[in-house]
């Protein structure tokens, strides 16, 4: 089969099952996928024993058999019986892939591997695929396109809030119903290119990926198919070019790089956004502590103008070396601070700053005394985390609701500018 | 001359796993009014809610909205989840969830179009949300989330609104300003039943009560309901047998009527 029609082919698959995954993905279905692509492997042998033919129908017809039987099966235990649902996953997942292998071997032994070409079916061969199969291909992916496009609000409803779609009189079953068959019909197609074993990866890896990268749905459709086509694009090439190798392991190889890549560098959701974002908010509390202590110091000895050395400042309050020194540089290169020889003094901005800090600390220390009655010794070390993190606004409405009150609960000044 | 009842419930049991939750419970309810459903956790409040909105399917009785079945009048109630029952880490924003309320009248293939967008920017102005529209919802406060829901649920336009707890978890000034609205609706001609835990502002809400634990312990206008006597009988615990009798019934290897299959 031509390089082309395979590209074709995963490129189509790709989008079918990257936004038929997206909403098995958010309606949390991951693990059901999996195991419906499992359930297949009975109902392809099926297809073949009782036909004696490859013929796509059939094998297709025996995929979707068993594959919606195994997800009557798991919703019928966990209605029946006291089972939870990732038991009866578990164990319908390994019941039917075990007959799944049974029939194969039989079928093996009495046709002859090389004849049937089934194994095919476990980690996929697009070049073994016919010019049958991909008619097969590109019917049922464009079933699914077009059903995703028609049924997308009412997807989206029971995906998001299934009691207000019932309450709106959408017809919820026939709605799950139908991605259901939809996801099923998904399994059955892509198994020839990715494998039975591994096709959860392709339904699901593709959304899990592309939600770091975006919060609207529609994109997150269009993302998860792109994700999905252009690993399938370049594993199919990588397998092309490599013979007698599968195609599925490739595939995943790209599926799951991209995830990692997501996982680790997408902006605000990923590792990489995330660690910066808590670096960047410790390093802001350590310079908001020296700011405070700067004008603690002053407050203690009335001299606001004087310069302080930084075992002054380690005296006040604890600060690890070599980090205080680094720091005070950074507060230099702010204009918070200033420096001449070995000490240091605030700038007119770092006063402000230091009082603010001072100012929202003791408005807080009122607050939790005044109105959550917390008695005054107990106080101090919650408003000294809570005082890096009180908004503006927030500042401005703690300032109105105690009326600017003079003293904090200890008696000391609280400073306005 | 009486009022025309808006929702009529016929003895309705309701169960969960064959566990009754709901027993008998019978009750009409005038048209027009501010309705507050007020028991004890686990009495069952959400669950009425849910049958009456044909979301539950109760054991036996029947209910008639507008003195109709529900599927002939679905177009004119609207429901409002309790905020908790959804996931709100979903690719949405605030717009978003309030076009949903559009979403049954709008049938297949069909877009939101322009004046949908007008209109459910309407309904958020009308719970101060405007400013929040692009806001994606994983990102809202829960009395944002809440007002996101109650939005969705104006933009559907009905004259019966059945909502679970609209009041959790929002601070005072917005519940201030989301019961200035219902009685805005009130006054507007529309009906209103909202599930209520807080007993301080029960006078001061609502025009009638249900009281509720397991069975309705009494149905009528707050002035003469909300007693001392009513609300120690609503709020003194499940009744013993009651509970017994459930019991019973959930570990019953049949169905508790004759003919009925399990």
């Amino acid at each position: 089969m031509s390089i082309l029609v395979i590209l074709l082919a995963v490129v189509f698959l790709g989008i079918a099952s990257g936004s038929i995954g997206t909403f098995t993905f958010l309606r949390k279905r991951a693990l059901l996928g999996d195991a419906i692509a499992h359930a297949v492997l009975p109902g392809v042998a099926l297809g073949f024993m009782v036909t004696g033919t490859k013929m796509p129908f059939f094998l297709i017809l025996g995929a979707c058999f068993t594959g919606s039987l195994s997800i009557y099966l798991m919703n019928t235990i966990v209605q029946k019986s006291k089972l939870k649902m990732d038991t009866a996953i578990a164990v319908v997942l390994s019941g039917f892939f075990g007959i799944g292998i049974l029939l194969i071997t039989y079928i093996q032994r009495n046709y002859g591997s090389e004849q049937t070409g089934l194994d095919k079916f476990f980690f996929g061969k697009a070049a073994a695929m016919l010019y049958s199969d991909f008619i097969w291909l590109f019917a049922i992916c464009i079933l699914v396109i077009v059903c995703i496009y028609a049924f997308y609000k009412e997807f989206l409803l029971i995906s998001f809030d299934k009691n207000y779609a019932k309450s709106v009189g959408l017809n919820v079953r026939l709605y799950e119903f139908l991605l259901s068959f939809l996801t099923v019909l998904v399994i059955v197609t892509g198994i020839q290119i990715v494998g039975i074993i591994l096709m959860a990866a392709l339904l699901v890896t593709p959304a899990s990926s592309a939600r770091f990268w975006t919060n609207k749905l529609s994109n997150l459709i269009i993302l998860s198919s792109v994700i999905a086509s252009i690993s399938g694009i370049a594993g199919s090439l990588l397998s092309y070019s490599i013979s007698k190798m599968p195609t599925g392991p490739w595939i995943v190889i790209f599926l799951s790089l991209i995830a990692v890549a997501s996982i680790l560098f997408a902006p605000k959701r990923g590792v990489v956004a995330r660690n910066l974002k808590s670096k960047r908010l410790k390093k802001k509390m350590f310079h908001d502590n020296i700011l405070k202590t700067f004008y603690h110091l002053s407050e203690a000895d009335g001299s606001f103008n004087t310069l302080r050395t930084s075992s002054e400042l380690r005296n006040r309050r604890y600060f690890e070396e070599p980090k205080l020194s680094l720091a005070l540089r950074d507060l230099m290169k702010l204009d918070l601070v200033h420096q001449s020889e070995n000490k240091w003094g605030l700038s007119n901005e770092g006063w402000i700053k230091a009082k603010r800090i001072v100012k929202v600390h003791r408005l807080w220390e009122m607050y939790l005394t005044k109105h959550l009655r917390i008695s005054s010794d107990h106080v101090h070390d919650d408003a000294d985390t809570i005082e890096h993190f009180i908004s503006p606004e927030l500042e401005k409405e703690l300032e109105k609701l105690l009326a600017y009150p003079d003293e904090d609960p200890h008696h000391t000044k609280i400073p306005y500018t | 001359m009486e009022k025309e009842s808006i929702i009529e419930a016929h003895d309705l049991t309701v169960s969960y796993d064959k566990k009754p939750v709901l027993w008998d419970v019978d009750f009409k309810l005038p048209a027009g009014l501010l309705t507050g459903v007020i028991g004890p956790n686990g009495a069952g409040k959400s669950t009425l809610l849910k049958t009456l909105m044909g979301i539950l399917k109760p054991d036996s009785g029947y209910v008639k909205l507008f003195g109709n079945k529900l599927d002939e009048v679905r177009k004119k109630v609207s429901y409002v989840p309790q905020r908790e029952s959804v996931d709100w880490d979903f690719p949405a924003s605030a717009l978003d969830v309030v076009l949903m309320g559009l979403y049954a009248q709008k049938g297949l293939f069909k877009r939101i179009n322009k004046a949908d967008r007008e209109w459910a920017m309407y309904c958020l102005e009308q719970l101060g949300m405007q400013d929040y529209k692009n806001r994606q919802i994983s990102q809202l406060s829960g009395g944002q989330q809440q007002r996101v829901f109650l939005a969705r649920s104006l933009a559907q336009n009905a004259s019966l609104y059945l909502m679970d707890e609209p009041f959790a978890g929002v601070d005072a000034t917005t519940e201030k300003s989301i019961i200035d609205l219902l009685q805005k609706m009130k006054n507007d001609g529309k009906s209103i039943v909202v599930v209520h835990h807080d007993l301080q502002s029960v006078n001061e809400y609502f025009d009638w009560l249900l009281m509720v634990n397991t069975r309705l312990v009494a149905s009528g206008p707050t002035s003469e309901v909300f007693t001392q006597e009513l609300l120690e009988e609503t709020y003194g615990g499940k009744l013993s047998i009651l509970s017994q009798m459930a019991h019973i019934l959930k570990n019953l290897e049949i169905g508790r009527k004759e003919h009925e299959k399990i």
